[in-house]
């Protein structure tokens, strides 16, 4: 057999076996998240190997949310998310216009800025922000980490937003400067609504970042309970021995599906063109 | 008197850029220049109020913090996980690019599942892997039929040979959760190579391997050395994971814990931002030498 016959034969055999790993490997834990959260905590001690529950419980959801406090833990969540998607595409969204259409005083340097607060690790930032909170009695309030989490993802959605506002063609702008539009007004009017599926992506990132932080949470909101995010109800509760395993899987399952849902739900979103035929007619 | 359109144009640009730059200037960049100020002082959180710019400098905490135990091993260890990690998650998820290339039945669904160890909170998944990893009840050493304490044993042997065991799972926990990452940005540029190419090869006779070695290795190297620039980065002063799976213990202690644990459980400020300073100092060393070498080495390859 010849080497090429050989190889096409091994890669055609071996390639459904890597996929077939790849999957399993990525989920099969999320699977035995959701199968162990509706189980019994019995039945886990009993019978540790099993992958399937044999009877379904769902107390494991209602001790967590109501008893283990994660409904205010899932408020506190949405609140820190949605208000730091809704501040972050409001500074963004001009300041990626700014960047992509505006030749102002030290546009080239702004970039370099972008990375650096990009790449920089949070672990430094964390100390001087830990002590300016203490200092402001802003530890323990949401506010302070809505901040931090803007400030940290304004300057990658920025970057994101410009290279979609560069391909917004510049005729369809001067067209609206024509009819009478302002500069906010053709932003308002034209842009935004030829940038959704950027404006998607943009609001996912920042809703990421938002709802899966947990280091600053933990800098910031430790001492006051009422005030903990749904990651940090998690790692804290998850070192306890009175609660059940079962019931905290059932936690995992409530902070995890949310950001996988908007995930999806918005990753087909982002696939719609909607330039396609704006230069036309 | 008017001014040129060319003024206004720099006006309303300076105008829209200055609540990004303000914000980032008010929680990045001065906390920095404030943390780097902090290292030189002796400070702690009862007498924080005391300490002002002009305060007495001093350069105890580094001494400090280099003559406390533990400090050179740390350094050592961050540097093993972040090396390991980046590579494992950057060849997995070149071998996963690679594999789901070429469309086939149920490739959306596999390619969603790979995503998710990525979407989803580390604290979900830091937790998932600490109960199936349990020594007592988890699903792992149930089927193995052991009970091997993945996350809090320093040493094990594995045939004969010493391993690290609780390093090589947290390293096995970082190749899992950002392989998916490294994917994305493969199979993104995979499927924007021009299809010619190959077919040229095809028809001169090159085999699979030959193709992957000669045709599309050298079109990827660019998005290679991205990645691994990026993922050293994150990898090397990244937190959440190693604090959330073993708290630095069992021979994990990264520098990011430690500087943790200077600030929360000694309330060291002074230290702790010695700590990171020194951290942060490192990686810079680390990034110059990867771009001086491998700058050199890509031109070389086109």
């Amino acid at each position: 057999m010849s080497r090429d016959r050989f190889e096409r034969a091994l890669f055609r055999w071996l390639k459904p076996l890597v996929i077939l790993v790849l999957f399993l490997v990525t989920a099969f834990p999320f699977f035995y998240m959701v199968t162990l959260s509706v189980r019994d905590i019995q039945e886990l001690i009993l019978e540790r190997g099993s992958i399937w529950p044999r009877s379904f419980t769902f107390d494991t959801y209602v001790n967590v949310l109501t008893r283990q406090g994660f409904v205010t833990f899932m408020r506190n969540s949405a609140i820190v998310s949605v208000i730091s998607v809704a501040v972050t595409l409001l500074i963004s969204i001009p300041g990626a216009y700014a960047v992509a259409r505006l030749r102002f005083f030290g546009r080239r340097q702004v970039h370099f800025l972008f990375l650096a607060v990009y790449l920089f690790p949070a672990i430094v930032l964390a100390i001087p922000l830990f002590v300016l909170f203490t200092m402001l009695g802003l530890r323990g309030s949401l506010l302070g980490l809505i901040l931090v989490y803007v400030a940290q993802t304004v300057p990658v959605t920025v970057y994101m937003l410009r290279n979609y506002f560069e391909t917004v063609p510049q005729s369809v702008e001067e067209a609206a400067a024509i009819d009478g539009c302002t500069r906010l007004s053709t932003i308002w009017r034209v842009v935004l609504p030829l940038s959704k599926p950027a404006l998607m992506a943009t609001g996912l990132y920042a809703f990421m970042i938002a709802w899966n932080e947990f280091l600053f949470a933990l800098l910031f909101l430790l001492e006051k309970r009422e005030s903990w995010t749904v990651s940090l109800g998690l790692s804290q509760l998850a070192g306890s021995i009175e609660i059940p395993t079962t019931v905290l899987m059932a936690g995992s399952v409530v902070l995890t599906l949310p950001i996988v849902i908007v995930f999806f739900a918005s990753e087909r979103l982002l696939t719609e063109g909607l330039t396609a035929g704006a230069e036309k007619g | 008197m008017t001014r040129t359109l060319k003024q206004r144009e720099n006006r309303a640009g300076l105008a829209l850029i200055s609540p990004t730059l303000i914000i980032t200037l008010v929680v990045v960049v001065v906390p920095l220049l404030w943390a780097i100020m902090l290292a030189f002082q002796d400070v702690r959180l009862i007498n924080i109020r005391r300490v002002g710019v002009f305060g007495h400098y001093t350069l105890e905490n580094f001494a400090y913090v280099i003559s406390e135990p533990g400090f050179w091993s740390s350094l050592v260890n961050t540097l093993i996980y972040t090396v390991a990690g980046t590579a494992l998650s950057i060849v997995i998820g070149l071998v996963a690019a690679l594999a789901l290339r070429d469309r086939f039945k149920g490739r959306t669904l596999v390619r969603a599942s790979i995503l998710i160890p990525y979407v989803a909170p580390v604290v979900a998944a830091a937790f998932l892997w600490e109960t199936m990893l349990n020594p007592d009840y988890g699903i792992v050493n149930s089927w193995l039929g052991t009970h091997i304490a993945f996350l809090t044993q320093a040493k094990g042997t594995f045939l004969g040979v010493e391993v690290p065991v609780a390093l090589l799972t947290v390293i096995a926990f970082e190749a899992w959760r950002y392989f998916p990452f490294a994917f994305l940005f493969i199979l993104a540029r995979l499927q924007a190579l021009p299809g010619e190419l190959e077919e040229a090869a095809v028809v001169d006779g090159a085999t699979p391997t030959q193709r992957f070695r000669h045709v599309i290795m050298p079109q990827l190297w660019r998005v290679v050395a991205l990645l691994s620039v990026l993922r050293f980065v994150f990898t090397f002063t990244k937190f959440d994971d190693v604090y959330l799976l073993t708290g630095g213990e069992a021979g994990t202690g990264v520098v990011s814990v430690r500087v943790y644990d200077f600030l929360t459980a000694r309330n060291d400020i002074g230290a702790s931002a010695a700590q990171a300073i020194v951290l942060a100092l490192v990686l810079v060393v680390f990034l110059a030498l990867y771009l001086r070498f491998f700058s050199g080495g890509e031109r070389e390859q086109g």
